[in-house]
């Protein structure tokens, strides 16, 4: 049997705002309980809610980048539920009419094919608190610090086929909102939060299976897990002839396994009505002309002047432009140093990727900053290094002893150009190895680099790789 | 003291005839005196009075106080009061000592008046005679065995009574001015988003509006004034300029329009009350003024729509009240669902009880439509009735209420009777409109209440022809027995 | 519509209130009656009247995105029925 999964994401970004969607109290994280939790966030008696001008602009560059309609005319409405972490027994979002509505992202497939996600629609609302369990004997403490802090929900159309497909779709948002600077992205501390909707038909099948929901899923990588154990759990479920439960289940990722929340509690009414507090939010077209004009460059766009400027392949101007940071970094390299937009690409996708990676850190915090990168790249392209010393200095910037010029320096690993003492090294390894020369002179063209390695090796790297091939074979072939 | 307006109490501060401290006692004394049987006062706050009191003196002496520098007022305890408990007539809010002060009780410290206390009222503002208050219901002045009306009852009688120059009230479908009209006192409830809402503990966002209590026109207007203007934090409160409402007081009523709603004076109208309505507005109509009958089409829809509305929005704004960061929490509750249902079901009385239930029937799933929205349509059509009188008239007029003060506890068993004491003061409320009700004689010694109703944000000129009226008229004079 | 009396238990359960199994009788009664009162509206014939929830046609007001509030837990606090370490305490949330 040939199912395909179905897969629609949610998506709650904070929004990176000094003060929270209705308060003026402060949405910093980690700070000590409920101390920054206001009358407002508190919902004591009496008290109302003022919406965040920012929040409005926020939504707005999203609807803008994703191609949504951004709404004329929108409103907030109650969510009406108990929880303890809800502080006013209801949540303050959009139901009938949000803010963004109707748009689109274009993710990359691995074969490179490009496909088109729909967006439905991007909403506001209010985060909640959250519930502590431990070191209480029994109960349960309730911080609301965070209730407030103002979430964009950014529901897709079940247009996503597989949990890769989920996890692109997840990545571009992901970038976008950073490259909006609507978002901080860091899912660690859970401003950026994904519930996914999963169910499974047969293949060639129009209509839509039963789906699950799992809630909370808080990195790429769980989102790909959480999805894939989700869509072998509904193919068993209905290969063995049972049916599919609407529920909303749990990832637990030291099982690896989604599980079903225990839910005792009735099919949920959110008696969703317009908030009385609020009125409904009219934004205009100058507003949005405003905004519009304030957009950064977006991803799809830097992408594509990447590979007509640069002269860089999709796939290297994708990952580049992957996040701004690393993109600016990127410009920032090639612009100091002058060097082919490719050899600035190779080094920053490469060593410094891989440095950051291992040292788990930010291309922000890199400790070769983008001045200090282009530095080393011009010792290559003028030939004062080659590219394998290079890396050798490159660790050495990594380690913060100095920039590429004081290690080379220090270290003496300019390379040798002087044909003169490449000739005589290379002299010697021809006296050294007769019977090497004798096979390679009688045809065994291979051997060319077993000589090119004992110069290098003699030289300890230093001599100059294109005056070693050069004279190299200048002189074998004497 | 007591028999003299706002106005010769703010004169004879200035002038130094008395201080504000000889005026607060003179009131706690009263308060003392007579309020044991009334039952106007939750929390009386003698010594923050006394103390404002001295500091109004002091400003008062300066020489730079405003126009209601010394002067003491009650105030419904459902506004939040910075460190006085504030209640809202509930067992639930019993222990509640607000930790702010709403944006209307900060606008009174600003002017100097002086609190006396924080009056009884309807649990939450739920009901129209003050019975369902966990305080026990309060007394008419003018009958100690009928109700003084609701929600703000208690400020109604102890302004009726004398035992405070005036008093501040919530009206989310009559609560000002229904009890006005039970009391024989002045009461103005302003256009929706006049007067801010913030800290005033919220019963239906989309209706409530607080206003003025007092003996007449010209003081409700000083009241008023110190009440209303803009908030930023009240999304619902709108910016715009307020008029100086006690500067056209004596306008000329002449040419003026006033509308008399044929619906107001039909069926379910006590004849006595109709007798008296229809003898004040003989005297506006000696002062000027000319009737014109008009027709409010869908006012029979006002009472069942405001009986969805309201109870649609108090059915979520009363969520909060969960026994988890304030108010009254149940005795060792089990788990969470135990500490919710019995703090809710302990800390709230019946009344409240039934209407968050309707209102979250109404706006469950498979009733929104049918209940929810389609009150909402009604609402529409009220408001357009009221849309379209405003190009004919001024100012409409007709009954406060349906009949003079009930008997404590004739109508507590039976909701719907007791809804339909709002029947003329609800469709304001839906409409948003400014409505107002004046003393208009009496039936059996019980007052009867003339309401008008003005057009958005028209408040000086209800003002203007409540004070005309009341120059040629002494209804608003007269105290009840036993409190002169 | 008359309400019966599991379904004041149902709506009762959904509000979080707690009614004493010896009122939901009479909750059933009086909630019935308003019930029937409001169902009045059902002979309204509000065709396509836009529903109104405000009373006056406003919008949305915007508030600059500054932080104006501090902290003022501990006078919060005050007035709550269970604090330690600064949380709320409720009894256990099982999730």
């Amino acid at each position: 049997m040939q199912w395909e999964a179905v897969i629609g994401l949610e998506i709650h970004a904070q929004l990176a705002t000094k003060s929270k969607i209705f308060s003026g109290a402060s949405t910093a994280y980690g700070a000590a309980p409920n101390t920054q939790a206001c009358a407002v966030d508190l919902g004591l008696p009496g008290v109302l809610p003022v919406l965040n001008e920012e929040v409005v602009r926020m939504a707005a560059r999203f609807g803008l980048a994703t191609h949504s309609t951004v709404a004329p005319r929108s409103v907030f409405a109650r969510k009406n539920y108990f929880y303890p972490d809800l502080p006013k027994g209801y949540q303050i979002s959009q139901y009938e009419l949000p803010i963004v509505h109707t748009g689109y992202l274009d993710i990359e497939l691995d074969d490179g094919e490009t496909k088109r996600i729909g967006i439905t629609r991007a909403h506001l609302e209010e985060d909640a608190g959250k519930s502590l369990h431990e070191g209480f004997h029994g109960v349960t403490g309730i911080d609301l610090n965070r209730a407030g802090t103002p979430l964009l929900e950014i529901v897709s159309e079940p247009d996503l086929r597989s949990a890769k497909e989920a996890v692109a779709y997840m990545k571009k948002l992901h970038s976008l909102v950073r490259y909006l600077e609507i978002c901080d992205g860091n899912m660690q501390e859970g401003s950026f939060r994904c519930d996914a909707n999963v169910s499974i038909r047969r293949k060639g099948e129009h209509r839509f299976g039963t789906r699950a929901e799992i809630k909370n899923i808080n990195s790429f990588r769980f989102v790909e897990r959480a999805i894939n154990f989700e869509i072998e759990r509904q193919i068993e479920v209905l290969e063995s002839g049972g049916a599919v439960v609407q529920e909303t289940r749990l990832y637990d990722a030291n099982k690896d396994e989604t599980r079903s929340m225990r839910t005792k509690e009735e099919a949920n009414d959110y008696r969703y009505f317009p908030d009385p507090d609020l009125l409904p939010v009219e934004i205009d077209e100058a507003f949005i002309e405003a905004v519009r004009s304030s957009l950064p460059e977006l991803p799809d766009a830097k992408k594509a002047r990447f590979m007509q400027q640069y002269g860089l392949s999709a796939y290297d101007a994708g990952v580049l432009t992957a996040s701004r940071e690393m993109a600016d970094y990127y410009e920032a390299v090639v612009e100091a140093s002058k060097v082919d937009g490719k050899l600035a690409a190779n080094w920053v996708m490469g060593e410094l990727s891989a440095a950051l990676n291992k040292d788990g850190i930010e291309v922000e915090a890199s400790p070769i900053d983008a001045a200090a990168l282009a530095g080393l790249l011009v010792r290559i392209n003028d030939n004062t290094i080659s590219g394998k010393i290079a890396k050798t200095v490159f660790e050495a910037m990594w380690a913060g002893e100095g920039d590429a010029d004081a290690v080379i320096e220090a270290k003496g690993l300019k390379q040798i150009t002087d044909t003169g003492a490449i000739e005589q090294m290379i002299r010697e390894v021809i006296e050294a190895n007769p019977e090497q020369v004798e096979q390679y002179r009688s045809g065994k063209d291979k051997l060319f680099g077993f000589f090119v390695g004992q110069v290098m090796k003699a030289s300890k790297g230093k001599a100059n790789p294109g005056e070693v091939n050069k004279l190299l074979k200048q002189l074998l072939d004497e | 003291m007591h028999t003299k307006t706002l106005a010769e109490l703010a004169r004879g501060l200035r002038d130094r005839s008395f201080s504000s401290e000889e005026l607060t006692r003179h009131y706690l004394e009263r308060i003392k005196r007579f309020d044991g049987e009334l039952n106007g006062f939750i929390t009386l706050c003698e010594d923050t009075a006394l103390a404002q009191a001295r500091e109004a003196d002091i400003q008062l002496s300066s020489g730079r106080p405003g126009p209601l520098t010394g002067i003491p007022f009650a105030h419904k305890d459902i506004f939040c009061t910075d460190g006085v408990r504030t209640s809202c007539g509930s067992r639930m809010l019993d222990n509640f000592i607000a930790p702010y002060d709403a944006t209307v009780t900060a606008r009174f410290k600003q002017a100097g008046a002086v609190m006396l206390g924080k009056t009884n009222m309807d649990e939450f503002a739920m009901g129209s005679s003050n019975e369902t208050s966990w305080y026990g219901p309060v007394r008419n002045p003018w009958d100690r065995d009928t109700v003084p009306g609701g929600s703000s009852g208690g400020s109604a009688a102890v302004v009726a009574a004398r035992l405070a120059p005036a008093a501040t009230g919530t009206d989310t479908g009559g609560s000002i001015r229904q009890p006005a009209a039970l009391c024989g006192i002045t009461g103005l409830k302003p256009t929706y988003g006049r007067v801010s809402r913030y800290g005033m503990i919220a019963f239906a966002s989309s209706l409530d509006q607080a206003g003025p209590m007092a003996a007449s026109a010209e003081d409700a207007a000083l009241l008023l004034q110190a009440m209303a203007g803009f908030d930023p934090r009240d999304s619902t409160c709108v910016d715009r300029p307020v008029d100086d409402y006690s500067a056209g007081l004596n306008n000329e009523l002449k040419g003026l329009r006033i509308g008399l709603p044929k619906e107001y004076f039909g069926a379910g109208l006590d004849a006595g009350t109709a007798k008296a309505v229809e003898a004040a507005i003989e005297e506006l109509k000696k002062l000027g003024a000319e009737p014109v009958e008009i027709s409010l089409p869908n006012a029979g829809l006002a009472v069942p729509t405001y009986y969805v509305v309201a109870p649609a929005e108090c059915s979520s704004n009363l969520s909060r009240f969960d026994g988890v960061r304030f108010g009254y929490r149940c005795e060792n509750p089990r788990d969470l669902e135990d500490l919710y249902k019995r703090s809710r079901g302990e800390g709230f009385g019946p009344e409240v009880k039934r209407r968050i239930m309707i209102g979250t029937y109404a706006l469950s799933a498979g009733y929104y439509d049918a209940y929810y929205l389609k009150a909402q349509q009604a609402r529409h059509l009220i408001a357009d009735d009221f849309k379209a009188a405003f190009e004919k008239v001024d100012v409409i007029a007709g009954p406060t209420a349906p009949n003079v003060a009930f008997r404590l506890g004739e109508k507590v068993d039976d909701p719907v009777t007791m809804y339909l004491s709002d029947v003329f003061t609800i469709a304001v409320n839906l409409a948003g409109l400014p409505g107002m009700s004046i003393p208009a004689g009496f039936v059996e010694e019980l007052p009867v209440g003339l309401q008008l109703i003005g057009n958005y944000f028209d408040e000086a000129r209800l003002l203007n022809v409540a004070h005309r009226y009341q120059q040629v008229t002494d209804w608003h004079t007269r105290i009840p027995k036993g409190f002169e | 519509m008359a309400l019966k009396p599991a379904e004041v238990e149902k709506i009762a359960h959904l509000a979080r209130l707690a009614i004493d199994p010896a009122d939901v009788e009479g909750y059933a009664r009086n909630l019935s009656d308003i019930l029937a009162f409001v169902e009045q509206l059902e002979a309204v014939d509000a065709g396509d009247v836009t529903p109104m929830a405000h009373p006056l046609e406003a919008t949305q007001r915007l508030r600059p995105d500054a932080v104006t509030e501090t902290d003022q837990r501990t006078h919060f606090q005050a007035c709550a029925p269970a604090v330690e370490a600064g949380l709320y305490l409720v009894p256990r949330v099982i999730e």
